[in-house]
C-alpha cells in the first residue's frame, strides 16, 4: 500500500502554509518539551499544581478501579487456592500451632516491655493513624514508581508523611493535593530508606530499582553477613519512619548488600495507611526537603 | 421494455410493523441510509480522545510495582499516525503528551518533546518510505516504541532513580506484542469514527 501522498497540496498557497505551520508548531512543541524537562530536572516540584489538579479530577476513577481490582484478585485467588488444597491446610495448622507459642511468647515479652518503659519513663509514642485510605492510581508505563492515594490536606495528610500497608512500607508522600496525595513508592529509584534486619538490627539502606526489587546496602562496609530469606525492617533513623515497619525480604546476595524483594506488594493490598512522620524535623519549613535528598 | 418495479422498493425483509405505513417505513428506510455523513465533530474528536482516555491507563485497576505497562496512549498515537496519516496533525504529540505527562509520572515534558519528535520521525519515515505493510508498520512501530521507552527512562534517570535500562525489556517485549491488537482496536475506533449519523442540509 502506498501511503496517501498529502503532503504536496498542489498549487494551494493556503494549504502549503498550513503544513509549513504545522511543522513549525510541532517543533516548537519538541522544544518548549526540552524546555519543560529542564525545569522539571532543576526543581522537582514544579507542576505539581498541574499534577496535583490532574490526580484530584481523575481519583473518583481511580476509586472505583480499586474496588474492581481487590475484587478480580480475590476471584482468581479463590480458584488458585482449590489447588493443592490438602498441603496448604497442613501447612498451615503446623504454622498455627508454632504462631500460638509465639504469640504466648511474645505477650511474655510485650508485658515486660511495658514494665521496662514504665520503669524508664519513656511515653509510647504510639499515635492513631492519619488516614486509612485507597490507593487510586499508580504509575504504570514509567520507570518513575509513584502512587495516588485517595486522601489528601482536607484529611489530614501532609508531605513526607509515611504510607504504609498492614503487610509493610509501600512509601511516603511527596505532593498534597486537597483530597489526593502523590506517594513515592518504596521501588522507586529516588526513594532511600533506612533499614535495619529484623533479627539482629544491621543498618542498611534501600533504593528502589523500579521493577518492584530493591537494592540493600550495608553501612559497615566488610564481610556481607545477610542471608537469603532476611527481613529488613524501618530502622526509625532520619526521623520519616517509625521503627519496625517490614519492608522488604532478601532474594539475592551483592557484594555489598543485597537485593531484597518489598513485602507488602501495592497491588495486593486494597487499603493503606498514613502514619504520622516519626520525628519531625526542627524546621521543615526552612528547608523543603527536595524529594530527591530528604530521604534517608 | 416495460420496468416490473416490486411493490416496496427496497426488497428484503421489513418488520411488520413499518408495513402498516409503507410509505413511510420507505420513507425512513431510505432516509436511514441516504442523504447522512459522520458527524464532523465525532470523527475529528475521537482520535484525541482515545488517545487522551489512553493516557488515564495509571488509573487502571492495576497497581504496578514495576514499570510492565505498555505505553498505551503512545502506541495508540503511533496507531492512529499510521493508519490514518494527516488525521492527527504534526504537532499533535506535544498537546497530548502534555496530558500523558499529567498522570504518568515522567517529568512534565518528557512525552510533550517524545510525542513531537516522534510524530516528525513518522512524517520523515513516510517520505523516504514510498511503500507500507503490515510488518514494515510493525517494525517501524518497534523501533520507535523502543527509542521512546529507553529515551523516557534516561529522562526520569535525570530526576532521580537510576533504573538500567534493562528493567524495560519486559515492558518492551509485551509492548511489541500488543501493537498489532491496539492497531487492530484503533481501526474499531476509525470505524466508529466514520458511522453516519448526521443528515446533510443543503
Amino acid at each position: 500500500m502506498p501511503p496517501p501522498n498529502d503532503r504536496r497540496p498542489g498549487f494551494s498557497r493556503k494549504a502549503q502554509l498550513g503544513i509549513f505551520t504545522g511543522y513549525v508548531a510541532a517543533i516548537l512543541g519538541a522544544l518548549a518539551g526540552v524546555v519543560l524537562i529542564v525545569l522539571a530536572i532543576l526543581d522537582n516540584g514544579s507542576f505539581a499544581f498541574l499534577r496535583r489538579g490532574a490526580a484530584e479530577a481523575m481519583a473518583p476513577v481511580g476509586a472505583a478501579g480499586t474496588v474492581a481490582r481487590t475484587g478480580s484478585r480475590s476471584f482468581f485467588q479463590r480458584i488458585g487456592d482449590y489447588f493443592d488444597a490438602a498441603d496448604k491446610n497442613a501447612a498451615l495448622r503446623r504454622e498455627v500451632q508454632i504462631a500460638r507459642v509465639q504469640q504466648i511468647r511474645m505477650r511474655a515479652l510485650a508485658a515486660e516491655n511495658r514494665r521496662l518503659k514504665t520503669l524508664l519513663g519513656v511515653v509510647d509514642r504510639a499515635s492513631p493513624p492519619v488516614a486509612t485510605t485507597r490507593l487510586v492510581a499508580s504509575t504504570s508505563a514509567s520507570t518513575r514508581r509513584f502512587a495516588v492515594i485517595g486522601a489528601g490536606a482536607n484529611q489530614g495528610v501532609a508531605v513526607r508523611m509515611p504510607v504504609r500497608t498492614a503487610l509493610g512500607l509501600v512509601g511516603r508522600v511527596l505532593e498534597v493535593g486537597p483530597n489526593t496525595a502523590r506517594v513515592l513508592l518504596v521501588t522507586d529509584g529516588e526513594n532511600v530508606v533506612p533499614l535495619r534486619r529484623a533479627r539482629d538490627g544491621i543498618a542498611a539502606f534501600s533504593e528502589g530499582l523500579a521493577d518492584g526489587r530493591l537494592r540493600l546496602r550495608l553501612i559497615d562496609v566488610g564481610v556481607n553477613p545477610l542471608k537469603r530469606g532476611d527481613v529488613f525492617v524501618t530502622s526509625g533513623s532520619g526521623g520519616i519512619y517509625q521503627p519496625g515497619i517490614p519492608v522488604a525480604q532478601v532474594e539475592s546476595l551483592t557484594p555489598d548488600g543485597a537485593i531484597a524483594r518489598i513485602l507488602s506488594d501495592p497491588a495486593a493490598s486494597e487499603f493503606v495507611i498514613v502514619d504520622r512522620v516519626f520525628q519531625e524535623l526542627p524546621d521543615p519549613a526552612a528547608t523543603p526537603a527536595p524529594a530527591g535528598s530528604a530521604a534517608p | 421494455m416495460a420496468i416490473v418495479r416490486k411493490p416496496r422498493g427496497l426488497g428484503g425483509r421489513q418488520p411488520l410493523v413499518k408495513l402498516r405505513n409503507p410509505r413511510k417505513a420507505l420513507d425512513e428506510r431510505l432516509r436511514s441510509r441516504i442523504n447522512r455523513a459522520p458527524s464532523p465533530l465525532i470523527s475529528r474528536a475521537i482520535p484525541w480522545l482515545s488517545v487522551l482516555f489512553l493516557s488515564l491507563t495509571p488509573f487502571a485497576p492495576i497497581i504496578a510495582s514495576a514499570p510492565v505497562m505498555p505505553p498505551f496512549a503512545f502506541m495508540a498515537l503511533l496507531a492512529w499516525r499510521m493508519l490514518r496519516p494527516g488525521m492527527l496533525p504534526v504537532w499533535a504529540g506535544a498537546p497530548l503528551g502534555a496530558f500523558d505527562d499529567l498522570y504518568s509520572g515522567q517529568p512534565f515534558g518528557s512525552a510533550i518533546l517524545l510525542w513531537s519528535a516522534a510524530m516528525l520521525v513518522m512524517d520523515i519515515v513516510d517520505v523516504r518510505l514510498r511503500w507500507r505493510g503490515f510488518l514494515q508498520d510493525w517494525a517501524l512501530a518497534a523501533a520507535l516504541i523502543a527509542g521512546y521507552l529507553a529515551l523516557a527512562a534516561i529522562l526520569a534517570n535525570l530526576t532521580g532513580g537510576a533504573t538500567p535500562l534493562r528493567a524495560l525489556l519486559p515492558q518492551f517485549a509485551l509492548s511489541l506484542v500488543l501493537h498489532p491488537l491496539i492497531t487492530r482496536a484503533i481501526a474499531g475506533l476509525d470505524r466508529l469514527r466514520l458511522i453516519p449519523v448526521s443528515r446533510v442540509t443543503r
